[in-house]
């Protein structure tokens, strides 16, 4: 009992430090301008901030759209119960990405530019268009976990009707922006590394998200039953597990393929940095995680999940790093490494991440939700939800 | 219809004065000094390669990827060549400069409302008939102004009026799909700093590539959708209707058997 308590004060005290110094970075980069708070240059205009916040948050947050495809388009029923959690994870994931986005950008409060000012030509309009909208979908997906606290029936009717097609057009905009950040870099093929360059970048992006949102289902139900003493619905994660096993190798085979197809493989086996990263994130990443979530046996377990998603999210995060940061450096003929104030804020908005999540575990009607309605059509989970919130007093 | 003006730089007339840079931060008030790289307060800059100097600058693409990439659009090519930037418009996204194949755009990174700094190409100057201060300024004649098309034929006779003199190429031709400013060196290309390897592909055909599947991607993954919506909802309808319980929970749940 003792050194449960132990370990929460330094995981709070933890949380204090980084958001104390997330504090003071936020004040020198608005106070003293972009120079002085990051070690970004005009070499490496992009550092951290874009390569971890922005590329790597919205793929993270990419099970909000996965799931609520399964369950209110695929019609899957028994993913219900993660669907609310998930669809939580995304919707602060993606205010988490704006809020990165108003550090790294040199003009923030221009922002709203972007929905006057258009250029259909960049992929970054698109993008931009994307994530707005987007958040806005994930934002009505929210919705009923606060109407329901607050018993706004009547709203919470007007939404149940036009909830599949916002479903429709979140997975459409998830699908065309998490490819997207992708297609952002095929401008570029003289300067990202052969390892990484190729004019599938937008399909890879794609696919990789969705084995990211797999991870990040299992990651954040994993902390949460630890954290909140809840049950782990390992039925359905056992599931998730598979699917991220066929995701993965799906997409270790068009990799493969395309790296044939571009001729490097015999990049492969020059000994530089890019192809230690490279393996990197390929072998656990990818080769690792499908080998071990292939077992019944580890996907059974706790701890298996558990390690096979963070293994896919270090993946992941190293792609994405790889192809906005390091394999830029070649090309670049200096390196960039994030400076401590950019460290210290990006941590501190995860710290804010996690901080908000079990905020609205603790208030919000996200897991109460399984215990009544497993395995029921919507139609009739909602009624009764209905009837339910119109009779209290 | 309005021609296309250019530079020509004869790198092998060039004594290194630094009349260019000069004469390119008076005019634009710029802060004054010498400066051997390109920076926020220096649009154009000699900089030396192995002995040689050679003065770098935009390179005013025929097709250029900064006009491309800006989310907002704050850069245009005009008519007559040169690339602008609009400030008003400008969010600081930086994918300019993340995309310019030639790592021209410079940042103010130590202001609050950076902006985004290259060569303007004196465009006012240009549009009254003028020629930019630079092509003005210089002494030897090395950095010439003038039409594109005419531009590359002098230079094409430069190089075979000398052959042993002249690499046989004109850098900026045909680069990304060709550039208002064009080189013309003894001294190999690659020796200089240059990036010879360059695809002859504007770059933002790229992008297009992916870019144009967009509407497709949407009408027909939106009507595939709500397809499937309409066929797993009605599996549950039908069920329902026929007096069964909702389709149950499990996959690989039997096929109807005799009911």
């Amino acid at each position: 009992m003792k050194s449960y308590i132990g370990k929460l004060t330094f995981w709070k005290c933890m949380a204090a430090v980084i958001l104390a110094a997330g504090a003071y970075a936020t004040f020198v980069r608005f106070t003293s301008g972009l120079g002085r708070a990051t070690n970004l240059s005009d070499i490496y205009p992009w550092g951290l901030w874009i390569g971890f916040d922005v590329m790597c948050g919205v793929g993270l947050a990419a099970g909000g759209f996965t799931i609520a495809a399964l369950v209110h388009i695929f019609n899957v029923k028994r993913f219900e119960p993660i669907l609310r959690p998930t669809i939580m994870t995304a919707f602060l994931g993606y205010l988490l990405v704006i809020v990165g986005l108003m550090y790294d950008l040199g003009r923030p409060m221009m922002i709203w530019h972007a929905i006057i000012m258009w250029n259909p030509h960049s992929v970054m309009f698109e993008v931009a268009w994307c994530v707005m909208l987007y958040t806005a979908v994930l934002a009505l997906e929210f919705a009923p976990m606060v109407l329901e606290k607050f018993r706004m029936s009547r709203t919470l009717n007007i939404l149940r009707r036009v909830a599949i097609p916002i479903v429709i057009l979140g997975i459409l905009l998830s699908t065309l922006h998490q490819s997207s950040l992708g297609s952002m870099y095929l401008i570029v093929p003289d300067k990202l590394y052969a390892l990484w360059y190729s004019p599938y970048l937008p399909v890879f992006f794609f696919v990789s998200a969705l084995a990211a949102g797999c991870a990040m289902v299992i990651f954040e139900s994993s902390l949460s039953a630890r954290v909140f003493h809840r049950g782990l619905e390992k039925k359905i994660l056992d599931e998730i597990g598979r699917i991220a096993v066929v995701v993965l190798t799906v997409y270790l085979v068009m990799r493969l393929m395309d790296a044939y197809y571009r001729d490097v493989f015999s990049l492969m086996f020059v000994p530089r940095m890019e192809t230690y990263l490279y393996w990197f994130e390929i072998g656990v990443g990818v080769i690792l995680p499908i080998i071990l979530l292939a077992q019944a046996r580890v996907r059974r377990s706790r701890n298996g999940l558990f390690i096979g998603a963070v293994m896919i999210i270090i993946g992941f995060v190293s792609d994405r790093l790889n192809v906005a940061l390091t394999g830029l450096q070649a090309s670049a003929g200096t390196s960039y490494f994030p400076s401590w104030m950019e460290t210290a804020v990006t941590l501190a908005i995860v710290t804010f991440g996690f901080i908000a999540f079990s905020l609205a575990a603790k208030y919000l009607p996200i897991y109460e939700h399984e215990v009544h309605h497993e395995g029921k059509p919507l139609q009739e989970v909602w009624a009764e939800e209905l009837s339910l919130v119109s009779q209290q007093p | 219809m309005i021609t296309r003006k250019a530079m020509l730089i004869d790198v092998t007339l060039c004594v290194g004065c630094n009349s260019c840079q000069d004469a390119c931060k008076e005019t634009n008030h710029l802060a004054p000094g010498v400066e051997t790289k390109l920076s926020p307060t220096a649009y154009v800059a000699l900089e030396e390669h192995n002995g040689v100097n050679v003065r770098r600058q935009c390179q005013h693409c025929e097709s250029p990827t900064c006009v491309s990439v800006c989310p907002v659009g704050a850069f245009t090519k005009t008519a007559e060549g040169p690339v602008v930037y609009d400030e008003a418009k400008c969010i600081g996204c930086r994918y300019c400069m993340q995309a310019c194949p030639f790592r021209v755009p410079r940042y103010e990174w130590t202001s609050t409302m950076p902006r985004v700094q290259k060569c303007r190409f004196c465009y006012e100057r240009i549009r009254q008939g003028g020629m930019p201060a630079c092509a003005e300024a210089c002494p030897t004649g090395a950095t010439k102004f003038g039409n594109r098309d005419e531009l590359i034929r002098e230079a094409n006779a430069r190089i075979q009026a000398e052959p042993d003199k002249y690499v046989p190429r004109i850098y900026g031709q045909k680069e990304v799909g060709g550039t208002s400013i064009l080189y013309i060196t003894s001294v190999p290309f690659e020796q200089l700093g240059f990036n010879t390897q360059l695809h002859t592909e504007p770059l933002p055909e790229l992008t297009m590539n992916a870019l144009s599947k967009i509407p497709t991607i949407v009408t027909v993954g939106g009507v595939l959708l709500a397809g499937v919506y309409w066929i797993t909802s009605r599996r549950e309808e039908v069920h329902r209707a026929e007096g069964r319980k909702p389709a149950p929970a499990r996959n690989g749940a039997p096929l109807e058997s005799n009911s």
